[in-house]
């Protein structure tokens, strides 16, 4: 996790805080496809969504799915206050192979810049190696520089700031 | 840019609607939902989206199969993907043959998804690319609004090119609608004339007391009613060009009236003694066969002569069949405008219907046509069920039912009595609508013992 928040105040340049684990998410568990709904998870968390924060990254080990697809990495509401990843792929040892600390903290880096990223308002880079672009498998997400690319990056610093300066007003009562 | 794509995902489970629409947008496409097929046919009948992710089971109302073929309808080409949870060969089969462009079964890999739309954009930006070299290419065929890309429209175009700068008489033979009025502008907007008066009259529509005044003016007291001078049309046109359409409808002495002004380019007003020169390119149309009338002496050989000096017939829409479906989209953009609507696009179905009529009323009526069908359709896409009118008014009359045991001589008798009832007794236009000379039917009336 640590590796984590380091990875988003530096890309980003924005105050990270961490917050205490949520309870299993045992609602959103479907027995039949022994994986969790990221889309019920996302909605659980938008319901208790602390009042003073601009976005939340959701963490997790469970194997998230929506029903369309056999499996997530992850998911996050486009320019919306949520977005959730999922560690379970990211590990070697998902696929039966042998643990590899140092590839695990890169993709979960990499893959929380991504969803922190569609929660700013950014869609899929065409960029190969920028962050923002699409992965639907290990190799493609290895192929990510894990970095935002210029482009992703100019525009995601103004939505930053964009945001800080809306939840400001927000919480002046609309006073600048 | 994929935002421009816009995206359709049809399903009743709001969970897998609302996931698979985050997913797309994550990826860049614009996306929409519907919850019921009738929900997805009524946005697919107000909008054209680049894929359509649609449910097989959808209860209550039309499944997912019935939903695509409605959306087939009016958009013939739509990538349609069904979704379902059940892997059977036979629902497989069935929206495969019924036009679906791909089948997936719940859930399925990220990748395979990523491909699939990958693969379908890639061709929707292929058919744009396509669509706007079409509208190039219709520009290409148009010369001064007439659209049309056959061969003889094309020796049309290249003549009036050649005669625009001529001061020669013309005269355009067409039947009703061709658009004899849109060649003599094009003559006259191509040529050295264009920044002076087009001046158009129709010959047909008025009396011949009143098309005399109209054409050369009249002196103030010329008339009961003539409080002052006034100028007439060959004098408006001064400079330019004055359209004479339904040439062949003028009175014999409106005949020697013109054929003075095309021999002298001089006049007199109605009433008046001083003569009046005017420079004046004169383009004469007719729905009519002069040769015809001049043969059956009901117009002046010389006057057709005098006026039929480039000659240009325009041949009806039914001759050239290649042009409907150009000119069909070159009026749905002009009429959207109109309209103030976005412009309408034809279905494969409604070309067909629009290729299919023989379209009596030539272009006019194919205007008309779509004009009525962008009125009442309910999308932007137009249907053949949006020209069904034209099926309708197709159809042949009723047979006129024969009564038995009639004379030829009977038969006669009631229809001259028919048409002078129509014409209020007026025998002159009675005889026109028969096809006979007044002399004649002069003669009828006499021995049917019929009074006007």
């Amino acid at each position: 996790m640590r590796q984590i928040e380091t990875a988003l105040a530096r890309a980003l340049g924005v105050a990270v805080r961490r917050l205490p684990p949520l309870p299993d998410p045992s609602g959103a568990y479907d027995a039949s496809r022994q994986q969790y709904s990221s889309t019920l998870i996302m909605r659980q968390a938008l319901a208790g969504l602390p009042a003073d924060l601009d976005k939340l990254l959701l963490v997790t080990e469970r194997d998230l799915f929506i029903p369309m697809l056999s499996f997530v990495y992850g998911q996050a509401q486009l320019d919306g206050p949520v977005a959730l990843l999922s560690l379970a792929r990211l590990r070697q040892e998902f696929h039966g192979l042998p643990p590899n600390r140092q590839l695990f903290l890169r993709r979960a880096c990499t893959e929380a810049l991504h969803e922190v990223g569609h929660a700013f308002g950014r869609v899929h880079c065409d960029e190969a190696g920028c962050v923002m672009a699409l992965s639907t498998n290990n190799q493609q997400l290895d192929l990510k520089g894990g970095a935002y690319c210029t482009s992703c990056s100019v525009l995601l610093h103004d939505a930053v700031a964009g945001a800080g300066a809306a939840a400001q007003e927000s919480r002046t009562g609309g006073k600048t | 840019m994929k935002k421009q794509w816009e995206i359709l995902v049809v399903d009743d489970e709001s969970v897998m609607r609302e996931s698979l629409a985050a997913w797309l947008a994550e990826d860049g496409y614009g996306v929409d939902t519907a919850a019921s097929g009738r929900e997805a046919v009524a946005k697919a009948a107000a909008k054209d989206y680049a894929i359509y992710f649609i449910d097989l089971k959808m209860p209550p109302g039309i499944d997912g199969i019935e939903a695509m073929l409605e959306i087939r309808k009016l958009h013939p080409e739509a990538p349609v993907i069904i979704m379902t949870a059940y892997a059977t060969v036979d629902t497989a089969i069935t929206a495969m043959k019924e036009g679906a462009q791909e089948y997936i079964v719940k859930p399925c890999n990220p990748e395979e998804i990523s491909l699939l739309v990958g693969r379908i954009i890639k061709v929707k930006n292929l058919q744009r690319e396509n669509l706007i070299l079409r509208q190039r290419l219709a520009k290409h065929y148009s010369f001064h609004d007439i659209v049309s890309k056959s061969a003889k429209m094309g020796e049309i175009f290249d003549l009036l090119k050649e005669v625009a700068n001529l001061k020669s008489t013309v005269l355009i033979q067409g039947e009703s609608g061709t658009g004899k009025e849109l060649v003599a502008r094009a003559i006259h907007f191509s040529g050295e004339r264009a920044e002076r008066p087009f001046v158009a009259v129709s010959c047909a529509a008025l009396a011949e007391s009143l098309l005399e005044s109209e054409l050369f003016g009249h002196e103030r007291g010329a008339f009961t009613g003539a409080v002052e001078r006034r100028r007439g049309k060959f004098e408006l046109a001064e400079g330019g060009t004055i359209f004479l359409d339904e040439i062949g409808d003028i009175s014999p002495k409106l005949q020697v009236d013109l054929l003075r002004v095309l021999q002298e380019r001089s006049f007199f007003r109605v009433g008046g003694t001083e003569e009046i020169r005017v420079d004046v390119r004169v383009i004469a149309a007719t729905k009519v066969n002069l040769q015809e009338a001049v043969q059956a002496g009901r117009f002046r050989d010389d006057l057709f002569y005098r006026l039929n000096v480039i000659s240009i017939r325009i041949p009806p829409l039914r001759e050239r069949r290649e042009d409907i479906p150009l000119l069909a989209r070159h009026l749905s953009e002009r009429l959207a405008h109109e309209l103030a609507k976005e412009p309408a696009e034809l279905s494969e179905g409604a070309l067909r219907v629009l290729m299919d009529h023989d379209w009596p009323g030539n272009v006019r009526e194919l205007e008309n046509a779509i004009e009525r069908a962008m009125v009442t359709a309910k999308g932007r896409v137009l249907t053949d069920d949006d020209f069904a009118f034209l099926r309708r008014d197709a159809a042949p009359p009723a047979a006129w039912p024969v009564p038995d045991n009639l004379p030829l001589s009977e038969v006669e008798r009631q229809v001259i009595v028919a048409t002078l009832r129509r014409t209020g007794g007026n025998v002159k236009e009675a005889a026109g609508i028969l096809g006979i000379d007044r002399t004649t039917l002069y003669d009828r009336l006499k021995r049917y013992g019929i009074e006007r």
